[in-house]
């Protein structure tokens, strides 16, 4: 691993991004517009309040997991990913290059997420602000991470956005959205132990209503933690620099 | 001793239940142009990427630079640019050849250089994306010059350009050649064989001739490449067609 070139790579996924406006726009917008569209619809009834906290994990982790995905699988069928490893570009540059430029729009998308939520949509925060946004964050480096796996699995568009339903859906619906954990058959609720979503989803519940001590917020993140690092170092295996 | 730039020895290649190339070997002295011509399918760029050290299922032994190709060592003298134009279509060409230049680690002077010698000034600070077909793969050759390299392997450097360009550029080889640096460059245009000082000739994954462009004239009793490759072609497939009456046919490169 090198700095340079990890910055190098940073900078020159975030200057690809630079160039498309648009991107910028949705990727900063589209996920408080749906938080708000939840508020919206379950105005005077209380249910945002509850699935709220964990909209603010769903929403950029999906979102990000998507993006990172494509752009990484356009990059090894474009053939530019075949000249950055003839060159001497080290697999966790190339990584941790993608990681960092996704992670600093990550914090500036979950910033936004969160102050919509909170200001503008109502949501009850009774923990620390700064706490549900570290764990926003984490949750949209874990989209990034796991989007960066999952392209190297995947050969065409079609497939890496089949991904999405076959990786991202089984954790949302076993994260505790829909129906709390504890409730779920046993079995269930032993796989979404070791889903990463299920336990960012526990640690924003746990600091909206600061019904757990930072403790436990922070083994949470841990986890969190431990799934990206572990995501990133799959991924770097993953990548060959002889091909078929 | 002749110092060899590139040295290949039995080189067998695998794609999936096929074999693509049947156990090649030549050499290629340094500073040399060497024009690596065939037939598309014919097994060119396999046997580049086997070269460059990025193609899998190799066997035999291949020596660049003194060291077996692929080495961690080379990644710095090794030019290498891919049939498909393998650089970012939403950055400009500045912020492309800058971007390789840090991976690379060369002095931010060369960006300019090489910008410079592919005659893309102009268009500089245009995004890649925009650019015609020939400028697009000019873009991806400056990437390659970056830092001087010792050897650059060049896959069909010149397919779909006009005749200017092609000129241009097989101008800019043999400057480069001049300079040191070894090259070869993949065609499947003949008539430009006649630029290169050595002509190999790649035809379902053999080499059928490896000689200068006036030998192989010579031999084929011919007055243009085309002729010449047509003529060992026909040579070759009538030879296989002596010993094993089914080859030629059954004998195909994987898409």
């Amino acid at each position: 691993m090198n700095l340079r070139r990890t910055l190098a790579t940073a900078r020159r996924v975030l200057t690809q991004i630079h160039h498309d406006p648009r991107t910028i726009g949705l990727l900063l917008i589209v996920p408080s517009l749906l938080i708000g569209l939840m508020a919206w619809l379950f105005s005077d009834t209380g249910v945002f309040d509850l699935v709220g906290p964990a909209m603010i994990a769903l929403f950029p982790f999906i979102i990000m997991f998507l993006i990172t995905s494509i752009t990484t699988l356009r990059e090894r069928q474009g053939g530019t990913l075949e000249r950055l490893l003839a060159l001497p570009t080290g697999k966790l540059d190339f990584i941790l290059g993608y990681t960092l430029a996704f992670g600093l729009l990550a914090i500036v998308q979950s910033s936004i997420a969160v102050g919509f939520a909170v200001w503008v949509c109502g949501l009850e925060i009774e923990g620390s602000m700064w706490l549900l946004l570290a764990v926003a964050i984490a949750d949209a480096v874990l989209g990034t991470a796991l989007g960066l796996l999952a392209s190297a699995f995947a050969q065409t568009e079609f497939q890496v956005i089949q991904f999405m339903p076959a990786l991202v859906f089984p954790q949302i619906l076993l994260g505790g959205v829909f129906l709390a954990r504890e409730d779920m058959p046993d079995v269930l609720h032993a796989i979404s132990d070791w889903l990463p979503l299920s336990h960012a989803i526990d640690a924003l519940n746990a600091v909206a209503r600061d019904s757990e001590d930072a403790g436990y917020v922070g083994t949470k993140l841990l986890i969190i933690g431990a799934f990206i690092v572990g995501a990133i170092v799959l991924g770097s295996i993953t990548l060959r620099r002889r091909t078929p | 001793m002749v110092n060899y730039a590139i040295q290949v020895d039995n080189l067998r290649v695998r794609r999936g239940r096929n074999e693509v190339l049947h156990g090649l070997g030549f050499e290629v002295p340094r500073g040399a142009l060497v024009g690596l011509l065939g037939p598309s399918g014919s097994g060119k760029t396999t046997l580049m990427r086997s070269i460059v050290g990025v193609q899998r299922e190799v066997s035999g032994k291949i020596t660049v630079l003194g060291h077996p190709a692929g080495s961690a060592k080379l990644r710095h003298r090794i030019g290498y640019v891919t049939q498909a134009p393998s650089v970012y279509l939403d950055l400009t060409v500045r912020e492309n050849i800058r971007y390789f230049a840090s991976i690379l680690g060369v002095v931010r002077g060369d960006v300019e250089r090489v910008i410079h010698a592919t005659g893309l000034d102009a268009q500089a600070d245009q995004l890649v994306g925009s650019l015609s077909g020939g400028q697009l793969s000019r873009a991806s050759l400056a990437a390659a010059l970056l830092g001087t390299p010792e050897l650059l392997v060049l896959d069909e450097p010149t397919v779909g350009l006009d005749p200017v360009l092609r000129f241009e550029l097989w101008n800019l080889f043999r400057e480069l050649s001049a300079a040191g640096t070894t090259l070869l460059v993949s065609s499947h245009v003949m008539d430009e064989a006649t630029r290169c000082d050595r002509l190999l000739l790649v035809h379902d994954g053999d080499i059928l001739a490896d000689e200068t462009p006036t030998g192989l004239l010579e031999r084929t009793a011919t007055t243009d490449a085309d002729d010449a490759f047509l003529a060992l072609i026909k040579a070759a497939d009538r030879g296989a067609a002596d010993t094993h009456p089914d080859a030629g046919t059954g004998r195909k490169e994987a898409p």
